[in-house]
């Protein structure tokens, strides 16, 4: 295979999102597991940008490390008052993890066999545009409206329980 | 100087044609001009890696001498506020005060509290300084002047700052200490609720607009001033009022000082830093200012488009300079005119205000787009006439209100 800069970044990045992956499982502290989860999602918007979905890779930013991350971190230092705790693991969940983690190596091995060729996209005269414009109107078409619509509904529901679950108890 | 730009030095990437400006560089204009001895051995890749990393140098030797004038003017403005004359005494008119300060604080002790977390502690400040000039990367400070002109510019911008609150949570748990915690929590909520209205008014000019492009919304106001995107249509005016307040609540300034509130929290999130790691929080807290004034610049007030159409006056990089300079101002005059805010008060203006004025915002865009199907004449006309009108009734009654209250009485 030839080396050039573009192979180069993406080692960078799947290094970047493996050893950090690791380190999330790994690591005693659970605030840096946190951080370390923030520069996994960062190695995985880098690969989207690879695979030319801008877009998605701007999102992923915006929602997992901007939002969702924040929010865990959040609730580790709000409710947590030991940091560094001991994980014991029993037989039966050593057990039962083993073999989920077991049953999706085997899949993406297979996914991974039966991928004919290693090329890169753009060798091959399709042209790769940006997604943005095809992305809003795959959404807003007849052909993922439903879902994205009923998505949007469970958000709302979300959002309400929380705020209820949140709300002080009114007296009357 | 010029001559270097209109090389296409800093034309730009488009994920279209997955050319690269810096690989086009290297070969159309350094390549011919090597002797040719050296020619034949000249790699392309590494080529493109050196302009790259010069591109970026210029921007990391650029952007931390803007603290450097902005703190000076910050303290000068707030001095004329206050009926004094600022720092005086280090070069004429106290001009070099700032380097002054920077020198000191350079040798200052690195002192890492023993209790905290260390490396967080030390990788907090890179993050947040990181985030702050990863920024200046999508904004056109010019006509050639955009490092990169990315498809998703603008929404680009909102993922990187809003990274910077990771960095700040990171400074505010790893210091171990109440204040820096307390303020660390306190600027994550902050950031993280006023970036729903900011999202949401850049949403109205995205739609108007139809690109996500800094390139394209600058392009779409080079008709002058009245086709600057805050006088396109009446909800995009109330749109950068609503994005400025946010803006000034994302960068942590009064009266949205809470994380760093003196009375209250010693320093907030970067309470335990001392010496040049203090400096950087201090240099990205300059350099975000600058580069939402920017922001708001390009989207709301026609970027280097100048104000009259088919002339360059206030266009260009010194227009650009100016008007972003402006808008700094105004943020200096409102901090040292306006109390700090408490937090109900605070989030009770975002989620109260702001949002459902955001939306409504945004439904009126939707409309005002499918009566006037393009922007003619007719559409800015009658935009500029109910802004005028909503401007001069805004100011009677707030006349009328003020002149009621009764004169405060002497004790």
């Amino acid at each position: 295979m030839e080396f050039t800069l573009k192979t180069f970044i993406f080692y960078g990045f799947a290094l970047m999102t493996i050893a950090s992956a690791l380190a999330v499982v790994t690591v005693r502290n659970i605030v840096h597991a946190a951080f370390a989860l923030m520069v996994t999602l960062f190695g995985v918007a880098g690969l989207y940008v690879f695979l030319q979905a801008d877009f998605l890779a701007a999102t992923q930013v915006i929602v997992y490390v901007g939002g969702i991350l924040v929010l865990i971190l959040f609730g580790v230092m709000m409710t947590s008052g030991r940091l560094e705790m001991r994980i014991h693991i029993e037989r039966g969940q050593l057990l039962l993890g083993g073999g989920i983690s077991l049953a999706l190596l085997m899949l993406l091995l297979t996914v991974i066999a039966n991928t004919p060729i290693w090329k890169n996209l753009t060798d091959d005269g399709t042209q790769l545009a940006p997604t943005t414009e095809r992305i809003g109107q795959l959404i807003l078409n007849e052909k993922f409206l439903l879902p994205f619509e009923v998505v949007s509904v469970l958000l709302l529901v979300a959002l309400i329980g929380a705020a209820l679950i949140s709300r002080k108890e009114v007296r009357d | 100087m010029s001559d270097f730009f209109s090389d296409g030095f800093f034309k730009n990437i488009n994920l279209q044609d997955s050319s690269n400006w810096a690989t086009d560089f290297v070969q159309d204009v350094i390549i011919p001009r090597l002797p040719e001895a050296v020619a034949g051995h000249f790699s392309v890749e590494l080529g493109t890696v050196i302009v790259m990393l010069v591109c970026a140098g210029i921007f990391v030797a650029v952007v931390p001498l803007l603290p450097l004038v902005l703190v000076l003017a910050e303290r000068k403005v707030a001095a004329r506020f206050q009926n004094r004359t600022g720092p005086m005494r280090v070069g004429p008119w106290g001009t070099l005060q700032t380097l002054a300060d920077g020198l000191k604080l350079i040798f200052k002790e690195d002192f890492i509290p023993p209790q905290g977390d260390k490396v967080l502690f030390l990788l907090a400040p890179y993050v947040i300084f990181a985030c702050s000039f990863a920024v200046f990367a999508a904004i056109p400070f010019g006509q050639d002047i955009l490092v990169s002109d990315f498809n998703i510019g603008i929404f680009y911008i909102m993922a990187i700052s809003s990274v910077i609150v990771m960095g700040v949570i990171m400074a505010g748990w790893s210091s171990n200490s109440k204040w820096s915690l307390l303020g660390s929590l306190r600027s994550a909520a902050q950031i993280v609720s006023y970036e729903i209205p900011l999202g949401l008014s850049i949403l109205t000019i995205v739609m108007l607009v139809g690109s996500l492009s800094m390139r394209e919304i600058v392009a779409s106001q080079d008709g002058g001033i009245f086709t600057w995107i805050i006088f396109r249509s009446p909800f995009t005016f109330i749109a950068f009022f609503i994005f400025f307040i946010s803006a000034i609540a994302e960068v942590n300034r009064t009266p949205f000082d809470l994380p760093e509130a003196e009375s209250e929290i010693v320093a907030g999130f970067h309470t335990e830093y001392s010496g040049m790691r203090f400096a950087l929080f201090f240099i990205a807290e300059y350099a975000n200012m600058f580069a939402v004034s920017a922001i708001g610049v390009t989207l709301f007030l026609g970027g280097w488009q100048g104000v009259l159409p088919g002339y360059d006056f206030l266009g260009g990089l010194p227009g650009f300079v100016i008007k972003t300079l402006g808008l700094v101002f105004l943020m200096m005059w409102l901090r040292w005119t306006l109390p700090r805010l408490r937090v109900d008060q605070l989030m009770n203006l975002c989620w109260k205000y702001f949002i459902p004025i955001s939306f409504f915002n945004i439904l009126g865009t939707g409309i005002w787009g499918l009566i006037f199907k393009e922007d003619d004449v007719w559409s800015i006309g009658i935009s500029c006439a109910i802004i005028y009108i909503a401007l001069i009734s805004a100011y009677a009654i707030a006349g009328r209100n003020l002149a009621r209250r009764p004169e405060p009485q002497p004790s």
